[in-house]
């Protein structure tokens, strides 16, 4: 009823309120806080064009992480807490392709056709599971990132590694708990086409990456099948009664997820420089996880915009809040900060009523 | 169809039913057989250390039965408990009032904080029904970034923090580690004698021996008897004139309370305190204990809770020698006891909810043949 009346007439007030709703409130509040540390960067002695060249590569390192959440949120599965599997799927494809001794940027391309066979694997017995679990997702999809990546610890240990460069050098077995890509894939995306611009440098390749990926993605949900996708997504009942296969949808997104997590690590380690093992990859779940909610998304809904605001302003904050606090008031709180805010936001989505319960 | 299957089944069934319904236990006795051998830890060592964590843990893993009741699921949320007692302790250990006064003081100071947390926890979660578990986990981590900014920063310059040997020494902000040494073990050896070499902490055990005899009362009381109406069936609840809302409140700010008391208890045989990371592995380990013990989402028994501790402890005590005994190498073991905890979680959490769809599809079905009856 009060819809109608804003529309009759839109006075300025009601008009704002009205946006702040449909943006929500946490959403405004970290987006203002990121534009503050924006507009407080030059008076603290922070060098501008330096915090936005991390900010850009650290949006490069991670938005196809973030993107990995969409497949997932569109077929209803809600969020992938069980990105960690994704991303084992992912280290698998970075060391086998090391071990066999490929080297260069093009060794980059080997990774994620090795980690493919691993996603698709690991992703279907994941989806599998999550079928037969209807409703109960999100905590199970934590669990079983948890556990893989705690079963993988042992295997990192026992797996039959060789190359010099990956192992410890005493024993010489068992893979070290960080690996230089340097002569591997290190920057294999972040060298092609890279602009500089004074201080400002682009890494033009991995942001053309994720576009590739991102525009895939927006493609796929108009096909017949990513339309199918989110109609299960938004009523599992209505998709049944109109004749789609909801559980071969439902594990086809999570196949997706579970594989663009995969691709997702390997393009993080290429911009960062090192492959980390072992307890890296626990809660690797929840920057992405925060950063597709604080761009706008919701438990059963997300769209490529989401992924691309979200995590922009995530890693804005990431980025700026260090050195922006450290010389303002020379106490370092960003982690803390980081951790409030991004929970926060988790907590914020998991308590809209937005859901409808199956 | 399923009435001729019944009874040609009949007694195959209910040992099957049996080591189903029980799988998780008999899969821990079997780890377990096959570690302490291998492990070669003498007998008395091993009761030695099971009747310690024994005394450790048993009181924090009491206090997740009562959500369970109130069909809130595993309270991941008790994490906020475990934080309130370590402030607690840190105020005690400033104050430098040690032994059984400190803890009983800690215990004091700590209950205030839990119920605020509790409230504010139970609060959120009655805004995320049907999700509570996944919300109180991220809870856990929200009120961890609160519990950081408080300690790391606010100790020292807001809340006054006088004695520099649990201060960083920056000025501000607690030490990664808080010695508790003179308040170490003060509870356990008050009052405790050997049977056969094995130390036997008489207070401590008294204390969870009252726990239970208190969660068995609380059980038969009005209030306990709503809870389990609300766990039950919200709705049916509702409408029988219970409010739910409050009901749920209670038995998050009860569990919160219990944790932040059984956190002092924990740590005073600890001795020490990690500032940053006791509490964030508690929530964990008493979970996968609870849950090794028998007990799943929606039910927990206190037998399930002593079964737990003994035999999630003797695996994570045995584990690391085992897998050194048996690959050579002294991580794999440590490794080995996390994936089996998360396992553990996991298969259990996996398993309540098959149940509860197939449940539901029975329900379901049930309707369809009495509505045919009718026709």
């Amino acid at each position: 009823m009060s819809e109608t009346v804003n529309q009759t007439n839109p006075s300025f007030g009601k008009l704002i309120r009205k946006a702040v709703q449909s943006f929500g409130l946490p959403r405004l509040i970290i987006a203002g806080f990121l534009l503050l540390l924006f507009i407080l960067a030059p008076f603290v002695n922070a060098d501008l064009p330096m915090q936005i060249t991390n900010t850009i590569n650290r949006f490069s390192w991670n938005a196809v992480l973030v993107l990995a959440m969409v497949p997932m949120v569109h077929s209803g599965c809600g969020l992938n807490f069980g990105l960690p599997l994704g991303i084992v799927a992912g280290l698998l494809g970075g060391t086998l392709s090391i071990e066999l001794g490929f080297r260069g940027p093009a060794s980059f391309f080997i990774s994620i056709l090795i980690a493919t066979p691993f996603a698709l694997l690991f992703g279907g017995g994941y989806g599998w599971l999550l079928n037969r679990i209807k409703g109960g997702e999100m905590m199970i999809a934590t669990y079983v990132g948890f556990s893989s990546v705690s079963f993988m610890c042992m295997m990192w240990l026992l797996l039959p590694y060789h190359s010099p460069n990956m192992v410890w050098g005493l024993s010489g077995k068992g893979l070290r708990t960080t690996i230089s890509l340097e002569g591997y894939y290190d920057k294999a995306l972040a060298n092609f086409l890279q602009i500089n611009i004074g201080k400002l440098s682009i890494p033009v390749g991995t942001l053309l990456f994720f576009a590739v990926l991102a525009f895939g993605m927006w493609a796929f949900l108009h096909t017949k099948t990513g339309t199918a996708m989110t109609a299960v997504g938004s009523n599992p009942t209505f998709a049944r009664a109109a004749g789609i296969n909801v559980d071969r949808i439902r594990l086809l997104s999570v196949i997706m997820s579970t594989w663009l997590g995969a691709v997702g690590i390997l393009v993080y380690e290429q911009g960062f420089g090192f492959i980390q093992l072992y307890n890296a990859p626990f809660y690797m779940a929840l920057p992405a996880v925060s950063a597709i909610l604080i761009g706008g998304a919701s438990v059963n809904k997300a769209s490529i915009m989401n992924v691309i605001i979200g995590t922009f302003l995530f890693q804005g904050i990431v980025t700026m809040t260090p050195t922006v606090m450290n010389n303002m008031i020379h106490m370092d709180m960003s982690e803390v900060i980081r951790m409030i805010a991004s929970n926060g936001m988790i907590l914020y989505a998991l308590t809209r009523k937005t859901e409808v319960r199956r | 169809m399923s009435v001729k299957t019944v009874p040609a089944k009949g007694a195959g069934k209910s040992i099957g039913s049996f080591l189903a319904g029980n799988s998780v236990p008999i899969m821990f006795i079997l780890i377990c057989a096959v570690c302490i051998p291998v492990s070669g830890f003498s007998f008395t060592y091993l009761l030695n250390e099971i009747m310690s964590r024994l005394g450790r843990n048993a009181f924090l893993i009491l206090s997740l039965l009562i959500p369970i009741m109130a069909g809130m699921g595993l309270n991941f949320g008790m994490t906020l408990g475990a934080m309130a007692g370590e402030i607690a302790l840190i105020f005690v250990s400033d104050w430098q009032i040690w032994g059984i006064p400190g803890m009983v003081l800690a215990m004091i100071i700590s209950v205030p904080f839990s119920v605020l947390l509790g409230l504010f926890c139970g609060k959120i979660l009655n805004m995320a029904k049907g999700r509570e578990m996944i919300t109180s986990y991220i809870i856990s981590f929200f009120i961890n970034g609160v519990y950081q900014l408080i300690v790391l920063y606010m100790m020292g310059p807001i809340i006054p923090i006088s004695h520099s040997s649990i201060k960083l020494p920056r000025g501000y902000g607690i030490r990664n580690t808080v010695s508790l040494l003179n308040m170490r073990q003060s509870l356990d050896n008050a009052v405790s004698f050997r049977i056969a070499g094995v130390k036997i902490p008489v207070i401590t055990l008294l204390i969870i021996v009252c726990m239970c005899l208190l969660i068995i009362w609380f059980r038969r009381t009005k209030l306990g008897q709503d809870m389990r109406a609300v766990g039950q069936d919200m709705q049916v609840a509702k409408d029988a004139g219970i409010d739910v809302e409050r009901t749920r409140i209670i038995s998050i700010v009860i569990s919160t309370v219990l944790a932040g008391l059984g956190m002092i208890i924990y740590l005073q045989n600890m001795g020490n305190l990690s500032t940053y990371s006791s509490h964030s592995q508690v929530g964990m380990f008493c979970i996968a204990a609870l849950l090794v013990g028998g007990a799943s989402v929606d039910k927990a028994s206190i037998g399930n809770v002593f079964l737990g501790v003994i035999l999630f402890h003797t695996m994570f005590i045995v584990a690391p020698n085992a897998g050194t005994k048996i690959t050579g190498d002294s991580m794999i073991g440590e490794y080995f006891r996390v994936f089996v905890s998360y396992g553990v979680i996991t298969v259990a959490l996996v398993m309540y909810e098959t149940k509860k769809r197939r449940a539901k599809a029975g329900n379901g079905r049930q309707l369809q043949l009495e509505q045919e009856a009718i026709k």
